[in-house]
């Protein structure tokens, strides 16, 4: 069964008296431990997709399911609980906590939305760091590090709370390529080793090769999916 | 909560120069206040305990309607012995009166064999009255202290008089008054001391014996125009006229019913309060305003400055809100965060302006504070304040602190994830 299954979804913006329709009804489906990319041009519906699989955004028809969940009927409550408790999220700007260190930043989640246990914290903490290769910088604070080794850190604390899904938008559009193929690499690796699902966006023609699925989107409209992408034109 | 309380201090210490200028105004405002309040309360305890034990004690009672003719000293309004009696009892038997005294209250023409003028005049039971307003004896600038304060046909007149009157102590000098019939009596006294005048209402009298009033007035019964009481506690005053107006009501109205009314006189007793019978209570109302006035100036301080950090501290950080809404904080945790950092903001500034004025109010009792009020020169300030006092004002400002965070951290709390992290 899919992880996160998408049906005629639509999610139409209001901009005044305007109706912006940014998804015109798509139809996806994504497996559980999969590597996946939404590829597409700037406006094409890539974030607004992930937004909404995120639960930050409610689609205005059709149905989503994430996690045998029908997020769609979720208030504002029950949407920040189940992004808690299943998805982790990685931002194109790294979005740290410039006032916490590397390690304050992983363990952030674990206490103010999840209440782990100090020693468990710590341990969770530790091996992330390690996993990430972050060790060595845990005390220090996002303006002490590189952007590629915020990144890490970034995607450390997606998954500081065993998240399920990581959503990553765009998250290597600030980094330079090597920088961008080692975080992808990374993602890559902790998904090996956690089973995590990982579901980005990207619209780096080189980036998106290192999906196993992409979902490409022109428009609000999703091309039949690409198993092996050869070459996608944006 | 600790790790939210963790937070919120880095936040506040990464704006440290914007929290600083906060903390400081909140500082000032805590120091301005509690200064004054110390200072402020203290002046007014100062005057209020010149009045009362130095004057007036703390109540007074009189027959219904002598308050109201108090300028004409009215002599038909004085309280019959059974009257006084039954006053006397219920002092006895109120457990919160530390002492009191009757006095007769004349009006009297006082000459010194050359010139003539006009004075008001006590009749008093010198042990009592020194009981009942124990800086009496202190007010004597002349004259010997041993002793009974009076004695039979002496007299303790006021400096301004003795001054403009020539006389000294020792002297002799004549009282001549008119009794309730009509018939005028004088009576040779010995000036025994001269009296520091004090502000205020009777703070110009003369003293002479209870008896030796009596017999210038050619009473006919050991009549009084006036009890003055002292409480043991006069934070008890409220409670204490309460329960003696209640009871001298009634026994009043046995005595009225005996016909021992005075001729002319009203009915019944009624008991004043110093407050009721001094104008300064209209002053300490003005002190007790201008304290609400200067208290609510220290609210809006610590209102308008928080409200308009915290606010900012909400817009430059939408980005960072944003952040911890989509990783799933609770909305309730983000509201506590910025709930944190707006009382941490009141709190700081509390503790360390209540340090400071703590320090203030103890400079200003080892240097002395003096002022002038009326008649009165030099009188020494002893500024403090009570731990209540301080919890009140501290609460206030911490509570304030919360409130004008509430509205930030609510607009925090309620900020949607998408718009935020899309905020530039």
């Amino acid at each position: 069964m899919a992880l996160i299954r998408a049906e005629d979804l639509v999610k139409t913006y209001r901009s005044g008296e305007v109706e912006v329709p940014a998804v015109k009804g798509v139809d996806f489906a994504i497996e559980a431990k999969s590597f996946v990319a939404f590829v597409g041009p700037s406006g094409s519906g890539k974030s607004t997709l992930l937004n909404m699989i995120g639960c930050l955004d409610h689609p205005s028809g059709g149905k989503l399911t994430v996690i045998d969940t029908d997020v769609s009927t979720l208030d504002r409550r029950g949407a920040a609980d189940f992004r808690g408790r299943h998805i982790g999220f990685v931002f194109q700007d790294f979005n740290l906590i410039p006032v916490l260190t590397a390690y304050e930043n992983i363990e952030y989640p674990l206490i103010m939305v999840q209440d782990w246990p100090e020693k468990k914290r710590r341990e969770q903490v530790m091996r992330l760091l390690d996993a990430v290769g972050m060790s060595a910088q845990a005390g220090k604070r996002p303006d002490q590090i590189s952007g590629g080794q915020k990144q890490r850190v970034a995607v450390a604390r997606a998954l500081a709370t065993d998240a399920q899904i990581v959503l990553a938008d765009e998250p290597t559009a600030n980094l330079d390529h090597d920088t961008a193929y080692r975080v992808i690499e990374l993602m890559k690796k902790m998904r090996d080793e956690l089973g995590t699902t990982f579901v980005f966006s990207t619209h780096d023609p080189k980036i998106m090769g290192e999906a196993e699925v992409v979902f490409t989107l022109e428009d609000g409209r999703l091309r039949a999916p690409s198993k092996k992408p050869e070459a996608v034109h944006v | 909560m600790f790790n939210v309380l963790k937070i919120a201090v880095r936040n506040l210490a990464r704006f440290g120069r914007r929290t600083v200028l906060t903390s400081a105004l909140i500082t000032l405002g805590i120091v301005s206040v509690l200064l004054f309040v110390a200072v402020a309360g203290s002046f007014k305890a100062m005057m209020i305990g010149q009045f009362t034990d130095a004057v007036l004690g703390h109540l007074e009672v009189h027959r219904r309607g002598y308050v109201a003719s108090i300028d004409n000293l009215p002599l038909n309004l004085n309280m019959q012995p059974a009257m006084v009696e039954k006053v006397e009892q219920a002092l006895d038997r109120s457990g919160a009166v530390e002492a009191y005294s009757e006095r007769v209250k004349l009006g009297a023409m006082f000459s010194n064999f050359t010139e003539t003028t006009s004075i008001r005049v006590n009749g008093i039971d010198p042990h009592k009255e020194a009981a009942t307003t124990p800086l009496l004896p202190g007010r004597m600038i002349e004259g010997s202290r041993e002793g009974a304060l009076l004695k039979p046909g002496e007299i303790l007149i006021p400096a301004l008089l003795a001054r403009g009157m020539k006389v000294k102590t020792g002297d002799a000098i004549v009282l001549v008054a008119t009794n309730r019939e009509g018939s005028v009596n004088g009576k040779t006294f010995a000036v025994r001391g001269i009296l520091e005048s004090v502000s205020g209402p009777s703070g110009r009298d003369g003293y002479i014996r209870i008896e030796d009033a009596r017999n210038l007035l050619r009473m006919a019964q050991p009549e009084v125009s006036e009890i003055a009481v002292r409480l043991k506690d006069p934070a008890q005053l409220d409670r204490v006229y309460a329960q003696l107006s209640q009871e001298l009501a009634g026994v009043a109205a046995g005595a009225q019913s005996g016909g021992m009314a005075g001729k002319g006189g009203g009915g019944g007793l009624e008991v004043h309060t110093w407050a009721a019978l001094s104008p300064f209570s209209n002053i300490a109302n003005m002190i007790d305003l201008l304290t609400v006035f200067i208290k609510i100036m220290l609210v809006s301080i610590v209102l308008i400055s928080i409200l308009n950090v915290m606010m900012m501290a909400v817009y430059e950080r939408i980005r960072e809100i944003g952040t911890i809404a989509a990783i799933g904080t609770p909305p309730r945790r983000i509201l506590s965060l910025f709930l944190t950092e707006g009382l941490l903001l009141g709190l700081g500034g509390t503790v360390l302006g209540t340090a400071i004025s703590l320090v203030a109010i103890y400079a200003l009792n080892v240097w002395k504070l003096t002022f002038n009020f009326g008649q009165q020169q030099g009188l020494v300030l002893s500024p403090a304040i009570g731990a209540k006092d301080v919890a009140v004002i501290a609460g206030m400002v911490v509570l304030m602190a919360l409130l004008a965070s509430l509205q930030p951290a609510w607009k925090a709390s309620r900020m949607d994830p998408v718009r935020a992290l899309g905020h530039v």
